[in-house]
């Protein structure tokens, strides 16, 4: 009897070990620990021994149960893990094969550069207003203080659509119609994006080009806020290491009136072909809001003051991309506009 | 305005101070400095010397031999091709070891077997502009006058040693269109005096002989004329050191009258004019408004017809000259005249302007009339020009001096708080602070007890107001020193519009969706019209047009967006960009009656094109109407709204009339989807089928956003049927769906279109559409039976209504 278990473990632990594939391996549980199977059959001798020797070998057959089933498990688990080692080497791909294609398209430059300005304009606590772009001389022109025939017009040459009719030649037409509807409140701080139109194309002048306009009235805004906070935008828009300087200029609509100049964020201000060699880029006129433009949109200069401010989008997105010229921006040519 | 360092030296003491430093500083005041030109940069070794021979060459015909003394006394042998020298002149020589212009370098050489030991030297050789140059010397050897000294450095000579800076200025600062406005400038932020030239003439001779008499018809268009006469003219080239000043400030020198009459327009501001007095009948000047279609024969030898909106010069015969715009031929000086008339006036600048315009005759004179001259300088500038030509011995002047100035202006005189310039400015200036620095430019200041009493020096007219003032003060105390601030106050949140805010979303939705932003101008040719096909009296066509395009095909604000977008698609396609989803969002015009402005109305349009891209293991799909209709689909989704319906439409110009349609959210029509019609296809030159949609935005947005409100989550399975239907092709998927909604009653939540399919499987007229049912119940899982009963009902219902049947 005792005999025939070694044996039978023997036996088993051999077939159990030359398996190669789990089919095998259950087979093999069946012949010799199944129901039917070979354990049981030798145990059913038990009856033929004595009752010293029962426990015994009840005790020895219940080793080998317990042994096979050991060698069972380990070698279920070697054969498990080998087959899905062989599965995984098997479904190895060639990962620097491109990715499945994906439509990608993109925002406009000038879209990009646009909300950047707005962003940093509303982070300051500023609303967006809009107006229309064909407006009349009166808020174009007149409200903002440019006398009919006077030299300041030649700078903005304007296309007519009607008489005393034009396309707005800048953004400015905003702040007088933006106070008609909020005075008397204060204070009043808003930016105008929009398109603006003036008679001129070549490398530098596009026909249609993009403007964001500024301004701010309350009882105490000085020169000195004006040129804090175009200071911060220019660290915003052009990094903290930009520096800005502000130059007497003349605009019909503010006075005093200056020019920002920021340093050229090509050399940083060491001079170079971008910046003329003078180590600075005008980027926006500003100024003082004219006491004449405060009375047209119906607040009193004495007791108010403000500043404003415009800036070309194309301008600093031209700076921003290093583009030379401002014709590609409209030319709308998608390898172009894929690299934004 | 272009300003001769050496000039401006002879107004103010610079001191130590370089060009280029003067140039920073004159940009930081406000007169921003836009270049500096040094012409005589570069050029070494050229001297004067003298031609004492000349000998035909014996190997060439074209040059000859020129012995030439020059520095140190040497005599050079130089071989040159010139033809304008003869022996005896006075020439720049180029010495061997010499640069010039361009930086050409003179060595020693041989031409033609003879030896040269240097060149004898042009203008532009020099590095003059031709244009500057006398006539007869703009190409050939400079000649130098007769009494130059031999063998000295040649460029202080000929101007060479000057500094030319380029002034860009500003409209309102008129007064700085001459040597002395700029002189003024920097003396006020050197502090350092200006120096006046002189003006009185020397000697003067007795009149009487000749009358002069100026009547000012039109006191309003000419507030003050002064006419200075000078007898004795003797005509010629006006000296050397005049015509280099007015080379270096980009003036052409002619003779030594109209050379004067632009040296003292160049320094002082004052535009003059002289007349040839003997064509003047009776030395009698009447200045008026011209009479409708008079006729003056302009210097430049063309007959400008005037009209009464002008003012001309005249003598009792007829015009002599247009105001301040240009003088007549008639009265021009020349070589024999003998007496001339200076005319010193003011002008008014906006009559001066549109005159200058609708004659389109724009001069250095009529520019600076029309930014406004001081009239309190109209004599001083006669003075100075008539005692420069007494210096020059051209003329004697006549001690009479007629000044019609029956207003004199009076000096304006402007409060300035010194309160208002700390709160404007944020600067602590003191009253005396602020007087000094006003009084550097000429202000003349009074304290008392409202404030500062400032009085405007006439020629700067550009002051009006008290803010006027505050920027003088904070340009002379330097932008740089004012103190960077943030606003105070009452704090305020930004704010960005609803519709802005939407926009942002739907081109960030479309950009990150494959499309392309693209941005194309508001105006367009009218021809877009004819390429579409769109009827003649369609409203598209009713636009707003510009009075003054650049060109036709700018002419006409754009009704439509797309369009703009087929140029686009166009524009790529020649460029091989063949496939192509983009689109725009920009305004629309519409005229109005009735209203001041035209009706704006913000598009969101797209076209697509071509394919999408495949890949090695993708397919590729056409992007056709429904690829374009799925993509607005999910971007009205996104943007919330709802019930969005498609409404075939037959005729639509520029679509193909079996495919497009209206798109409406409930009854409201938000725009159109279609294919591009294939004769627009062709008129665009386009080699592909283009779909395209526009959208009114205004009218989205407000269809938009309705407030979100959650649904909760089904508590109960649901039950999904699928539904394969034979129906006629001219049965519409939405009519089908419609049926299946209505019958399919509350239980039926979603219905998805899975599969459409026409050809050899279904009888001909027809085709099998399939969709997937999705039954759900909030209260209650559903049985089979319930579900089942729903289907047959729906079954029933599209046979009957629309002919549909189960497919087998
Ligand atoms: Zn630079």
């Amino acid at each position: 009897m005792e005999e025939k278990l070694k044996n039978l473990l023997l036996d088993a632990s051999q077939a159990l070990s030359s398996a190669t594939d789990l089919d095998q391996l259950n087979d093999i549980r069946v012949r010799y620990l199944g129901k039917k199977g070979i354990l049981t059959g030798v145990l059913r001798g038990m009856g033929a021994l004595s009752a010293e020797e029962r426990p015994r070998i009840g005790q020895l057959a219940n080793e080998v149960r317990e042994k096979l089933e050991d060698v069972l498990n380990s070698r279920t688990y070697k054969i498990k893990n080998r087959v899905k080692e062989a599965r995984l080497e098997q479904e190895k791909i060639d990962v620097t094969l491109p990715g499945t294609a994906f439509m990608t398209g993109s925002r406009h430059p000038l879209a990009v550069i646009q909300e950047e300005m707005e962003d940093i304009f509303l982070w300051m606590g500023y609303a967006i207003e809009v107006g229309p772009e064909i407006e009349l001389d009166y808020y174009n022109f007149e409200a903002l203080n440019f006398p009919a025939e006077h030299p300041a017009r030649d700078m903005q040459d304007s296309f007519f659509t009607a008489p005393g009719v034009l396309l707005r030649t800048h953004t400015s037409p905003v702040q007088v119609r933006t106070m008609e509807r909020t005075n008397p409140a204060l204070p009043v701080r808003i930016i105008a994006p929009g398109r603006v139109y003036r008679r001129d194309d070549d490398a530098t002048h596009s026909p249609m080009f993009n403007q964001v306009e500024g301004l701010v009235i309350d009882k105490r805004v000085t020169f000195g806020d004006l040129k804090g906070t175009l200071r911060v935008f220019a660290e915003k828009m052009f990094g903290p290491e930009t520096r800005t300087r502000f130059r007497p200029s003349f605009f019909p609509f503010t006075e005093p009136s200056a020019e920002m100049d920021i340093s050229c964020t090509t050399c940083g201000g060491k001079g170079c072909r971008v910046c003329s060699h003078t180590g600075w880029l005008e980027i926006l006129g500003c100024g003082m809001i004219h006491p004449r433009v405060l009375e047209a949109g119906g607040y009193n200069p004495e007791e108010v003051t403000g500043f404003a401010f415009g800036m070309g989008v194309e301008r600093i997105a031209m700076l921003k991309y290093s583009l030379d010229d401002m014709r590609l921006l409209f030319d709308n040519d998608l390898r172009f506009l894929a690299q934004f | 305005m272009r300003v001769s360092y050496n000039w401006l030296r002879e107004f103010v003491d610079l001191g130590g101070i370089s060009p280029y430093e003067l140039a920073d500083r004159l940009t930081m005041l406000g007169l921003a400095a836009e270049g500096i030109e040094e012409p005589g940069k570069g050029i070494e070794k050229v001297y004067t010397g003298k031609i004492l021979q000349i000998e035909a060459h014996p190997n060439a015909d074209k040059l000859v031999i020129c012995r030439v003394v020059t520095v140190g006394g040497e005599e050079v042998q130089i071989v040159t091709g010139a033809t304008n020298v003869t022996e005896g002149d006075v020439v720049p020589v180029a010495v061997v070891g010499a640069k010039l212009a361009g930086g050409l370098a003179i060595k020693k050489a041989k031409l033609r077997g003879i030896e040269s030991r240097g060149m004898l030297c042009s203008g532009q050789e020099l590095g003059l502009d031709p244009s500057t140059m006398p006539a007869d010397q703009a190409h050939g050897i400079m000649i130098l006058a007769a009494d130059t000294p031999l063998g000295v450095d040649v460029k202080p000579l000929i101007g060479l040693d000057d500094v030319v800076l380029e002034l860009e200025l500003t409209p309102n600062r008129g007064d700085c269109l001459s040597i002395l406005g700029v002189a003024r400038e920097v003396a006020a932020i050197l502090g350092k005096p200006l120096q006046m030239p002189p003006t009185e003439p020397l000697e003067t001779v007795p009149g009487g002989e000749e009358p002069v008499r100026v009547d000012i018809e039109e006191p309003e268009l000419c507030r003050r004329y002064v006419a200075r006469l000078l007898i004795n003219v003797q005509a010629g080239p006006s000296p050397a050191w005049m015509q280099h000043r007015l080379r270096a400030v980009g003036v052409r020198p002619i003779s030594n009258v109209v050379d004067v009459t632009n040296y003292v327009m160049m320094e002082l501001g004052q535009p003059l004019h002289a007349f040839d007095y003997h064509k003047l009948q009776d030395g009698h000047i009447i200045v008026r408004r011209a009479v409708e279609d008079e006729i003056i024969i302009s210097l430049d030898n063309v007959a400008r017809k005037l009209n009464p909106e002008m003012l001309v010069i005249t003598d009792p015969s007829g015009p002599v000259a247009v105001a301040g715009v240009m003088g007549g031929l008639d009265s021009e000086v020349t070589e024999i005249t003998g007496a001339v008339l200076l005319e010193s006036a003011y002008f008014n600048p906006v009559s001066i302007r549109r005159t200058a315009r609708d004659l389109a005759l724009h001069s250095e004179s009529s520019s600076r009339f029309e930014h406004g001259i001081d009239i309190t300088g109209c004599q001083r500038a006669a003075d100075r020009a008539a005692r420069l030509l007494a210096e020059m011995g051209a003329a004697q002047v006549v001690d009479l001096v007629v000044d019609n100035y029956a207003a004199p202006v009076v000096e304006k005189t402007i409060l300035l708080r010194p309160d208002r310039v700390r709160h404007v400015l944020d600067v602590d200036l003191t009253p005396a602070e602020i007087t000094g620095l006003l009084a550097s430019l000429h202000f003349e200041v009074q304290e008392d007890a409202n404030g500062l009493m400032v009085t405007v020096p006439g020629h700067r007219p550009d002051i009006a107001i008290e803010e006027d003032l505050i920027e003088e003060v904070a340009r002379l105390h330097g932008y740089g020193r004012i103190p960077d601030t943030l606003p105070t106050g009452v704090m305020t949140s930004g704010s960005l519009p609803g519709t802005h805010l939407l926009a942002r979303q739907v081109r960030s939705f479309l950009s990150r969706g494959g499309f392309y932003e693209v941005v194309t101008y508001s105006f367009h040719s009218p021809r877009v019209f004819d390429r579409l096909g769109v009827p003649d009296d369609n409203p598209l066509r009713q636009t707003v047009n510009l009075q003054n395009p650049l060109s036709e095909e700018q002419s006409v604000m754009r009704t439509q967006l797309y369009p703009g977008l087929l140029d686009v698609l166009q524009r790529n396609s020649n460029r091989r960009n063949r496939d192509a989803a983009i689109f725009e969002m920009g305004r629309v015009f519409f005229p109005t009656t009735g209203k001041s402005l035209p009706k704006e109305v913000t598009v969101l349009a797209a076209a697509v094109t071509g394919r999408t891209p495949g890949g090695w293991n993708s397919r590729s799909v056409d992007m056709d109407f429904y690829f374009l209709k799925g993509a607005l689909g999910v971007l009205l989704a996104d943007a919330g709204v709802e019930n969005v319906t498609y409404k075939p439409e037959a005729n639509v110009p520029g679509f193909h009339p079996g495919r497009v349609a209206t798109i409406y959210s409930g009854e409201q029509k938000l725009g159109i989807i279609g294919e591009l019609h294939p004769d627009a296809q062709d008129a665009y030159d386009l080699k592909q089928r283009v779909t395209v949609f526009e959208l009114n935005f205004d009218l989205l947005a407000v269809a938009a956003g309705r407030p979100m409100v959650y649904q909760p989550l089904p508590k109960f399975p649901g039950v999904e049927r699928d539904l394969a239907l034979l129906a006629r092709i001219d049965v519409p998927a939405s009519s089908l769906l419609e049926v299946i909604y209505h019958e399919g009653g509350s239980i039926l939540r979603d219905v998805r279109l899975f599969d459409v399919y026409q050809g050899e499987q279904v009888a001909e007229g027809y085709r099998s559409i399939a969709f997937s049912l999705q039954f759900q119940s909030d209260d209650r899982t559903l049985t089979d039976e319930e579900v089942s009963g729903k289907v047959a009902l729906i079954t029933v219902a599209l046979e009957k209504e629309l002919g549909a049947t189960l497919r087998d």
